[in-house]
């Protein structure tokens, strides 16, 4: 029983981790309807950079500064020279368009930084904490719990920032409808340049996070991979989706690695590590074919 | 001038629906395929048969069978490479398993065993589309992809489920030569590409169409969706497994599963973008640029840096291959999102003025 919460638990905790890379995502869908594949590159390149200034003597707290510079540029490039040539295309050819940024950032950062694994020094302690570990015997990593409370303040500040001021409202108002927001007055082009640096700075909280955790390197790209059946999951278009799917998937799939492959080697013989890979995608699949918006999704009218 | 189409009458219906309707096209046509199969294996070297010709037919069937499912009938696929490991998986085991089983036979059943996974993994289209269904194909890339890592009799109990193939003969004639296999593949793509052109034409490529450019539409004036798009499905993850069994066969001779990973996908994808969306010619010349392009640019790059004193690598070529296929998919589709295919709709029209513009 005790094995059991510590795998939920841990499992619950990594499942923050994914919110947050699936938070990028909601932003930028929200605001202007893209789904951006690029967010997993965009995760990469934040924390790549950031490894990068500090490789040439920048201290910590400045090459975050730095790296947010950056974020906040190649989001206005984007919309500059990507998207607002594609206003009126429909939201899939965006969406390629997204999948060729991503292999864009993919091949600039490490021609930029180098493409060497680098460790990235947040001085939070991997190790777990002695209360828990003496009052319940539960192993719970310290860098666990703080990344989580990073994320969740994250989130809660996003949260405010979208309901209650003058920017986030407008924000709502954009995703909307284009024409009626660009009608009153609302200028479209400053607004989705704020999108795309919001979604950059929590892409670079996001490779932060992961990067100390398993070092800066290419396979941060994949984050995208992890957070998208959570979006699947929580709803292209809810900020709460993004935080409770996080949650489920992130439990879920550690409950399932651990307890299925025995299950399965009774069944068939041989060894079925793995299950991670593939375990939230079918699970987003099946909870599809009962709600296709997702769990707190807008439901879609179509009219012809 | 070149394309002057005055003074062909269409007497017939029969005339009228043929596949190319325009005299110079059939002439064209029918000039291209001697020279593929009578002029090229007399010039080409076995260079260009194993590591051009043979890759370019292949990785056209199967764009051709990704532009079926994205091109026609609207429902994105991130999943091409998984179907395409299904097929190659498939008529290994059909062979291993079956005896004396002629080898056309289990590519063709490699096919249909690749389309019953595909109807599958297509069946969550019937309630969802856009980049839901995108993220759905993504499962079945992941699922099949440890599938075949994971059973062993997938694999014939081999490590990490590496597979090499059985020898190809087809009526006790062995096809091991490079030449050989570039006419075997060339034949199955040839008559694969007639198929799909004129399934294109047909009522099921009509009501691909519709679906794809108004599902609501489509289905308020009486084509079934559901029908449309597991039809879309299972002929697109057909052609993607027949593709899949020739590059196990033809091309590399043993694969493994890792092979066939979401990057392949998602050159298929790039191809079909490139090449054209909803063009058979389309998935030719994409599969043809996306292949010539990075080994045009290894041939190039590292000269032209060392001859301007910059300190490349091989790694930076790589790095650059990457950048260049994400520009060039955001340049086509900003400037001709209709890919290549519409760049020869353009020439065709020029050549019909020429040599007067107006």
């Amino acid at each position: 029983m005790q094995f059991f919460f510590e795998a939920l638990i841990g499992g619950l905790l990594s499942g923050v981790m994914y919110s947050l890379v699936a938070l990028g995502f909601v932003l930028i869908f929200k605001a202007s309807g893209v789904f951006n594949f690029a967010q997993g590159a965009m995760v990469f390149f934040a924390a790549l950079t950031v490894v990068g200034f500090i490789g040439k003597g920048v201290p910590l707290p400045l090459a975050i500064v730095l790296a947010f510079g950056a974020m906040v540029l190649l989001g206005l490039a984007t919309e500059r020279f990507v998207l607002r040539k594609l206003v009126g295309q429909p939201p899939i050819s965006l969406f390629m368009a997204t999948i060729g940024l991503a292999f864009f950032i993919e091949g600039l950062a490490p021609m930029l930084w180098g493409s060497e694994v680098r460790p990235i020094e947040l001085g939070i302690q991997d190790e777990p904490i002695p209360w828990l570990l003496e009052r319940f015997d539960i192993v719970v990593s310290r860098f666990d719990l703080v990344a989580s409370g990073i994320a969740a303040a994250l989130v809660a500040v996003l949260a405010i920032f979208f309901q209650k001021t003058r920017i986030g409202r407008a924000l709502r108002a954009v995703a909307d409808d284009h024409q009626a927001a660009l009608s009153i007055g609302i200028p479209l082009e400053r607004i989705w340049a704020i999108v795309w640096a919001v979604a950059g700075f929590v892409a670079l909280v996001a490779g932060l996070l992961w990067g100390s955790r398993n070092g800066v390197q290419f396979a941060l790209t994949f984050t995208a991979l992890k957070a998208l059946p959570v979006l699947v999951l929580g709803g292209f278009d809810s900020v709460a989706g993004a935080i409770v799917g996080g949650l489920i998937i992130g439990a879920s799939e550690k409950l399932a690695e651990i307890y299925l492959p025995p299950l399965m080697q009774a069944g068939f013989g041989g060894n079925f590590g793995g299950i991670e890979g593939w375990f939230p995608y079918v699970l987003a699949l099946l909870f599809l074919l009962v709600r296709p918006e997702g769990l707190f999704g807008e439901k879609h009218i179509d009219r012809v | 001038m070149l394309y002057r189409e005055a003074g062909q009458f269409k007497a017939s219906f029969a005339e009228d629906m043929q596949i190319f309707p325009i005299r110079q096209d059939r002439i064209a046509m029918v000039l291209l395929l001697a020279f593929a199969f009578l002029g090229v294996p007399l010039f080409a070297s076995e260079y260009w048969f194993s590591a051009i010709l043979i890759p370019f037919l292949i990785f056209a069937l199967a764009s051709l069978g990704l532009n079926i499912l994205t091109g026609y009938c609207g429902q994105l696929s991130l999943g091409t490479a998984a179907f395409m490991a299904v097929g190659a998986y498939a008529a290994y085991n059909f062979q291993l398993r079956v005896e004396g089983i002629p080898i056309l036979v289990s590519f063709a059943l490699a096919g249909f065993t690749a389309a019953a996974v595909g109807v599958l993994f297509g069946l969550p289209s019937l309630r969802i589309k856009g980049f839901y269904l995108a993220v759905a194909t993504l499962a079945a890339q992941f699922f099949i992809v440890w599938c075949l890592t994971k059973f062993p009799w997938l694999s014939n109990n081999s490590s990490s489920g590496v597979i090499s193939t059985q020898k190809i003969r087809i009526l006790g004639i062995a096809f091991d030569s490079p030449a050989a296999k570039y006419l075997l593949v060339l034949t199955i793509v040839t008559l694969m590409a007639l198929a799909a052109k004129n399934l294109a034409r047909s009522t099921t490529g009509r009501a691909w169409m519709a679906v794809r450019d108004m599902d609501v539409a489509a289905q308020v004036i009486g084509i079934p969706l559901m029908h449309t798009k597991l039809t879309a499905f299972a002929v697109s993850s057909f052609y993607c497994g027949v593709a899949g069994a020739l590059y196990a066969f033809c091309y590399l001779g043993s694969v493994e599963p890792d092979g066939f990973s979401l990057d392949l996908s998602f050159r298929i994808l790039f191809m079909v973008i490139i090449g054209g969306v909803g063009t058979v010619l389309g998935s030719f010349l994409g599969a043809a640029f996306i292949l010539l392009l990075p080994i045009l640019l290894d041939t190039t790059l590292l000269p032209t840096a060392h001859a301007l004193g910059l300190p490349f690598s091989n790694a930076t070529v790589s790095h650059i291959q990457t950048m260049v296929f994400g520009a060039l998919i955001m340049f086509f589709l900003i400037v001709e999102p209709h890919g290549l295919a519409r760049l020869w709709q353009i020439t065709k029209e020029k050549l019909r003025l020429w040599p007067f513009p107006h």
